[in-house]
């Protein structure tokens, strides 16, 4: 990481600080924050949010490896999630995620070369009575078949 | 989006869907004061609706009678489930039903500040919450001298979860929301003692913060008419799985298995999971048992499964999302949960020995007593379900489904 990128990292994250607070009820919409805009948070990241919070890294660390959204890897622009619990997976989940794993050529847990999309599976969305569903970011695509599915993952930019 | 909310006015139901003038409730808390709140509360009988059924009156007593400096109000929204979708219709319908309840419970118990606490995968509704409290903000429903009445404040955030399943349990929550890793707390100290920042705290699940006006305008007796003894009121049911009509229905406590499934045109219908991942799997011969606290519970979930399915594969999808969402925290959820998988797999297989198979039922009985929480205590509950109420069809080839 260049040192203006880290300068401007800081200031952001201070930012988020003023922001939320500085307290440790705070942590996770900073994280949170921090996630929506870089799809991850990288190790300097974590450290200025410690130190800004007066906490350990590795209590930063810990916080954001328990949430299945919080990321400590990079990751594409776009994350998709495609719901694999039971009724999902009742109403043709298989054939979307085949669809689209040959679209994208990668498997799950993957990132396109263009960085475009990382491909994941997630637990239910809620969406049950709409099956088979997925998020893109945050928004929730429902009643999925491979052809409609495909047509929502080219509009991705 | 893709998303279309337009059916508010096709759904009806005895008491949440059974229309409500926005701050009707509040209006008429004010006028009947505190204690008059928790007598029609009591009387109504409202056990929470998350599923665990703890009696609402008493959380809220409880809370009520400590003079500590701040309390919270705290609306779980962490609706995970698998097949559980009522909160999102509440949310996105019915907000006022769920603004006004809290507010009812902030001027009863006396907290100044409520949060709602919605699940990271519903972050799509994040905005559309936030402008309907900036809204009501403007209408004087929150913020301070609530509808003119001096000294009465209430403020309402949100804040987002991030991927959590077990944050739905009520100490997991908070300490999500105190900025740690979601692992429930041991239990005494009781959220209504020491509760978010270590203050008295109401973790109300959705459904039954929404229930609170309704029961306040019209009374506990009126909310009692519905239901059974023991499980007063109606309740949302989400159902999916095979059937025609999947969707939210509000339907009394104690309407029998199989009037639902008529409700939503399920055909050829072989197994009925009540309560989601966690909870029992009902085959064809017990139909006739009823949706109550006292019988079949669940906190809204309803999967129906036909003739086609595979059991098997069913129990083995509940059992992935157990190995992945346990917290990890106490031994017996942590492995058990991964035991209980293998379990599944060797059964496939077909590698699982008798003996086995009993030591794994004797595993899941240890799972239900030493788990810290309900997501461990739980868990089992549908691989004990399935492989008693499906042994044909799952150790005898000839039976088996797809």
């Amino acid at each position: 990481m260049l040192t203006n990128e880290k300068n401007n990292l800081s200031a952001e994250i201070e930012k988020l600080v003023e922001i939320y607070g500085s307290e440790r009820s705070s942590l996770l919409q900073i994280l949170q924050a921090i996630q929506r805009k870089y799809k991850y948070i990288s190790d300097f990241a974590q450290q200025e949010v410690a130190r800004l919070l007066d906490i350990h890294p590795v209590e930063v660390h810990s916080v954001i490896t328990f949430y299945a959204f919080l990321s400590t890897k990079p990751k594409g622009k776009n994350i998709v999630r495609i719901c694999k619990t039971v009724l999902c997976d009742m109403s043709g989940k298989e054939a979307v995620e085949n669809a689209v794993t040959k679209e994208l050529g990668i498997t799950f847990g993957e990132t396109t070369k263009d960085n475009r999309i990382t491909l994941e599976h997630t637990n239910c969305l809620g969406m049950c009575d709409e099956g088979p569903a997925m998020i893109v970011n945050e928004k929730v695509f429902t009643h999925l078949d491979p052809g409609k599915a495909i047509n929502i993952l080219n509009e991705i930019k | 989006m893709n998303l279309e909310y337009s059916t508010k006015n096709k759904r009806s139901g005895p008491v949440i869907f059974s229309g409500y003038e926005q701050t009707g409730g509040i209006k008429k808390a004010l006028e009947i004061g505190r204690e008059n709140i928790l007598l029609e509360l009591k009387n109504s009988g409202l056990k929470g609706r998350g599923g665990a059924g703890f009696p609402t009156a008493t959380k809220w007593m409880l809370t009520a009678a400590s003079n500590a400096e701040k309390k919270f109000i705290v609306c779980n929204a962490d609706e995970g489930e698998p097949g559980t979708f009522k909160d999102r219709v509440l949310l996105l319908e019915y907000p006022e039903l769920v603004i006004d309840g809290m507010v009812i419970a902030g001027s009863t118990i006396g907290a100044k500040a409520g949060i709602i606490y919605l699940r990271g995968e519903y972050e799509y509704m994040f905005s559309f919450l936030e402008d309907y409290l900036t809204k009501m903000r403007k209408e004087n429903i929150i913020g301070k001298s609530i509808l003119g009445k001096k000294d009465f404040d209430f403020e309402i955030e949100i804040r987002l979860g991030s991927g959590a399943y077990v944050c739905g349990e009520e100490t997991a929550l908070i300490e999500s929301l105190e900025g740690y890793r979601g692992e429930p707390r041991n239990r005494p100290p009781f959220p209504v003692n020491t509760g978010f920042l270590g203050y008295p705290t109401v973790v109300n699940n959705v459904e039954t913060l929404a229930s609170i006006p309704h029961i306040i305008s019209k009374g506990g007796e009126w909310f009692k008419k519905f239901g059974t003894d023991k499980s007063t009121g109606s309740k949302l049911f989400s159902i999916s799985g095979d059937c025609h009509k999947p969707g939210v229905y509000e339907l009394p406590w104690g309407t029998k298995v199989s009037e639902l499934l008529e409700i939503v045109e399920a055909e050829n219908t072989k197994a009925v999971q009540v309560g989601g991942a966690s909870g029992i799997c009902i085959p064809k011969s017990q139909f006739n048992r009823t949706l109550a606290y006292e019988d079949a519970a669940t906190g809204g979930s309803i999967i129906i499964f036909n003739e086609s399915r595979n059991m098997l594969k069913v129990l083995k999808n509940f059992m992935e999302f157990f190995v992945e969402e346990s917290c990890g925290q106490c031994t017996p959820c942590r492995i058990g949960n991964i035991k209980l998988l293998e379990g599944v797999k060797k059964i496939e297989s077909g590698e699982a020995s008798f003996s086995y198979l009993n030591n794994l039922k004797e595993l899941s009985k240890t799972m239900q007593v030493a788990s810290k929480c309900g997501l461990g205590q739980s868990s089992p509950n549908s691989f004990i379900s399935i492989l008693d109420n499906f042994k044909d069809e799952i150790f005898n080839s000839k039976v088996k489904g797809n």
